[in-house]
């Protein structure tokens, strides 16, 4: 049998949670996630890496899970929108986007919501278009963008307050 | 009594679960014993079928193999009419036409079994252009390709020409545009217990895909079920399709015994779905000497594509439309929608109104060059009042103010001084910035009689606990459905909005309030549940349970108290066509609307003259749309229209060849990102409508309908290109600007 048609184990942590996930080799992590490990909060939206509908951190950098064979999430740490609320309390980025229209139709949202909480992750206080560029990798067709950039704002605010 | 939730920003009623990835769309759902679902379809444009191979090296005894003649009932999409089948039979009309559906366990063995079905065709020649349609080059509909025509006479235009200064003609276009919800199109199926089918999917409206269900299968109402599940986004483009996949999910379903679902990847879910239709319009408007439009005369086509589906609605949006919020003694319209060779389009946000009023929009700046009057004047000379009558000779009953929109907008965007600071500034260096507007209306509802052939219903229950619970077939598909219609009962009841609860739409349990379209879902249904709510509160009032001042303790004991002595506490309230409302479908005159929302928009453009780009970099929206509901998802509605119509204007451009989108990729159709839209700057003037919820009026679709005029407006600006067409593509522009040159 040829071995992309064998079934590999890998090991990774998700969600702090360190776990043993059996896929073909070249199968998409966006899907391992979604049929073996039951994390469907990922999205697919385009299946090739454009719209950043399946957005997850792996090692702490953000990539479309659509584009990542699961084989290369040997050893990985992945975060998906399942792992941003803690203990029933939403994160200041999950707030902000329900205060502030941050989702409508909610199917980009946990890429987005990733993306943002990458972006700030790395710069805590991004300018206007700092946001826009960090959240460029992300299509949202409900919003028009507007209510997203203030949200995130809003959660930089919220940061800081909670410092 | 509670304070107002109706005018706050209130949590988005299933926020918490899209925030937390837990809500679940279709694709998140799996069943017991589920297989998947693919579609096989046809490669021609048009032809006769001759056979299907199956080929080698595929264990078809696997699979579930499902063709026309597996179809119980009529093979058909019901919805007006019953002429598009559920999967080609002996003809295919369009490329990416169903021929034959499988199923089985394993994803990845269907794609392998997709590939090795071959469809023999004999092809026929195609038709693919308005032009060739109209020509009849073939006849591909009845006699003479039209799936449907209207004409609108107001005054008499063939004696106004006299009166005429200035006659100004145009012709303009726009391309076909895809939905583009993020989610794509999806549908699990179940057939039985007995003769029984269900399915659950991404929808925009319950109904539709349950008479279709019905007709498909030739099955009592009773005997089918369809259930709306999270829908991630819909624009127009879940309206009619989801009736054709859910058809397909449930004949593999019925064949096979088991739980099928299909989720189309987003290259078929662009292939094969629809779109906005393309349009051709002909202006030729007759201007008296002092600015006043006598006579205008319009000429609209739409390209249907191979079935008929909903043009003839689309077409009728379109139509009246068209002459736009001014008022005309004489005007004209003639329109038709033609059949092409293509995939049928369908229904997108704005609905046949972003074509004919970009033609009008742009049409009037030149009017107003040609005149030697501005654009703000010329539209002021002509706007519609109170009392004045629209082209389809509708009286506006209606406190319009479209002056004070103008002023409001042009000022809002420093309209006048960048008009005279960019005429100095675009005079050095290769970038030109420009600044251009539209004007316009949107009628919200069903046209005409429309809402009363639709005769709606929504439902309004309490429980002992005093839990109040909505039920109507309207969805929720990001634009807010459930959290107005929570602020909506709540304040009929005088509750907070978390005692609401808005129930999943299943056509087992929700009564059918009609399609969630057309801008009709918070100012027609929601009026409906206002009107139930309110009953609620009179009943326990007339049975002496409650006093008119309440709180949310008392109004709970009451229900308790009522449940226990009388049974269910609830109220069923079905639309009632005002009696002042009229509308004659044969001459097509009358009241089109109940209400209309009007606006203006400002857009500012940049245009880089070296490679010919055009960017956004300010937008003003200003519309009066009645009472706003909720402040955040209002705005949000317009935000997202107006980005969508930004992609509709410079960027979204669909590459046909021999009837098939040849980008159907996210890769190279375009649709706007981050980087590409300014910030959409939005203001509302609030004219509470007497016939709305708390004074509410439609606004899903408006924003759709001025955006791209305003930035077609302030490309001429910019450049002084003669801008005719959308989108507005670099390589259509430099034409334009070499020509400017030339």
């Amino acid at each position: 049998m040829p071995e992309a048609l064998r079934r590999i184990r890998v090991q990774c942590v998700i969600n702090g949670k360190a776990v043993s996930l059996e896929a073909y080799p070249m199968a998409r992590l966006l899907d391992v996630l979604r049929e073996e490990a039951g994390l469907t909060g990922t999205k697919e939206g385009c299946g090739e890496g454009e719209c950043g509908a399946c957005s997850i951190e792996m090692d702490g950098v953000l990539v479309n899970s659509c584009l990542v064979p699961v084989l290369q999430a040997e050893g990985a740490v992945i975060r998906t929108i399942e792992g941003m609320a803690g203990a029933g309390q939403l994160s200041a980025v999950q707030q902000a986007f329900l205060a502030h229209g941050g989702a409508q139709c909610g199917i980009c949202t946990p890429g987005m919501i990733l993306a943002a909480v990458n972006l700030l992750s790395r710069n805590a206080q991004p300018t206007e278009s700092e946001i826009r560029e960090g959240l460029s990798g992300n299509l949202c067709r409900c919003t028009g963008y507007t209510k997203i950039f203030e949200s995130v704002m809003e959660a930089c605010r919220l940061l800081e307050l909670g410092k | 009594m509670k304070d107002p939730q109706i005018g706050k920003a209130v949590p988005r009623k299933e926020g918490r679960e899209k925030v937390t990835g837990s809500a679940r769309y279709v694709d998140d759902l799996t069943f017991k014993g589920m297989i998947h679902g693919v579609t096989v379809r046809s490669s021609i444009a048009r032809g006769r079928i001759l056979g299907i191979q199956f080929g080698e090296g595929i264990p078809w005894d696997e699979f579930t193999i499902v063709t026309a003649k597996d179809i119980p009932g009529k093979n058909c999409v019901a919805l007006l009419i019953e002429d598009q089948p559920c999967l080609a039979d002996q003809f295919v009309n369009h490329p990416e036409e169903a021929v034959v559906l499988l199923a089985h366990a394993d994803k990845y063995l269907l794609e392998e079994a997709r590939r090795a079905v071959r469809i023999e065709t004999q092809p026929l020649p195609p038709v693919f252009t308005i032009e060739d349609s109209l020509a009849r080059k073939q006849v591909i509909w009845v006699e003479d390709n039209i799936f449907k025509a209207y004409q609108v006479e107001k005054g008499n235009v063939d004696t106004a020409w006299e009166a005429a200064e200035f006659i100004v003609e145009g012709e303009y276009e726009t391309g076909a545009q895809e939905q583009l919800y993020i989610e794509p199109q999806g549908m699990i199926a179940q057939a039985g217990p007995g003769s029984r089918v269900t399915v659950w999917g991404s929808l925009q409206c319950p109904y539709y895909v349950h008479k279709a269900l019905v007709r498909l299968f030739d099955l009592p109402k009773e005997q089918v079920r369809v259930v709306q599940t999270e829908t991630g986004g819909g624009f127009g483009g879940k309206e009619e399709y989801p009736s054709m996949i859910a058809g397909h999910a449930a004949l593999l379903a019925w064949k096979s015994g088991k739980p099928v679902k299909i989720v189309y990847d987003r290259a078929e879910d662009m292939a094969a779905t629809t779109k906005r239709h393309p349009s051709r319009t002909r202006h030729r408007t007759g201007i008296s000497r002092d600015g006043k439009l006598v006579a205008m005369e319009i000429d609209f086509t739409l390209d249907g594509g191979a079935y008929e589906t909903l043009s003839p609605v689309v077409l009728s949006r379109g139509t009246i439309h068209a002459a736009g919020p001014y008022s005309c003694p004489n005007v004209r319209i003639r329109s038709r929608v033609v059949a092409t060779n293509a995939p049928p389009h369908g229904a997108f946000r704005g609905f046949g109104a972003p074509q004919s009023v970009f033609a009008l929009e742009r049409h009037l700046d030149r009017v107003a060059a040609a005149v030697g009057l501005t654009p703000e004047e010329l539209r002021r000379r002509n706007f519609i009042h109170e009392g004045e009558t629209l082209a389809v000779s509708q009286v506006v009953r209606e406190k319009v103010q479209m002056d004070k929109l103008l002023d409001r907008a042009l000022e809002l965007s420093g309209y006048h001084e960048k008009r005279k600071r960019f005429a100095t500034e675009n005079a050095r260096g290769p970038i030109k910035l420009g600044i251009g507007f539209a004007s316009f209306l949107h009628g919200a509802g069903f046209t005409g009689s429309g809402e009363e052939y639709l005769a709606s219903e929504a439902l309004v229950t309490a429980t002992r606990e005093g839990k109040v619970h909505v039920l109507a077939g309207s969805t929720e598909m990001g634009q807010g459905t459930n959290t107005i219609f929570a602020q909506i009962a709540a304040d009929a009841l005088g509750l907070d909005c978390q005692q609401i609860e808005i129930l999943q739409p299943d056509t087992a349990l929700v009564p059918n309030s009609g399609p969630t379209v057309a801008s009709r879902t918070t100012m027609i249904v929601g009026k409906l549940v206002e009107s139930a709510a309110l009953s609620i509160s009179k009943t326990l009032q007339n049975a002496g349970l409650l006093k008119a001042e309440y709180g949310s303790k008392e109004f709970q004991d009451a229900c308790c108290r009522y449940i226990e002595k009388f049974g269910a506490l609830q109220s069923l309230v079905k639309y009632q066509h005002p009696q002042d409302l009229h509308w004659d479908d044969g001459t097509y005159q009358g009241d089109a609307y109940g209400a209309y929302a009007w606006a203006v928009y400002v857009a500012e453009v940049s245009v880089d003259t070296r490679t010919a780009e055009a960017r956004v970099e300010d937008f003003v929206a200003v519309q009066e749309v009645g009472k706003v509901i909720h402040p955040v998802l209002a705005a949000g509605q317009i935000e997202g229209g107006v980005a969508q119509g930004i992609g509709f204007a410079l960027y979204e451009n669909i590459v046909w060849q021999e009837g098939r989108m040849a980008n159907g990729q996210m890769t190279n159709y375009i649709m706007p990102t981050s980087m590409d839209v300014p910030n959409i700057r939005v203001y509302f003037e609030e004219i509470p409508y007497a016939r709305g919820p708390a004074g509410a009026k439609g606004i899903g679709e408006l924003p759709l309908d001025g955006t791209a005029p305003a930035i077609a407006n302030a490309i001429a600006h910019a450049t002084g290109a003669d801008v005719r067409a959308v989108p507005m593509t670099p390589e259509k522009l430099m034409e334009l600007l070499e020509s400017v040159h030339a």
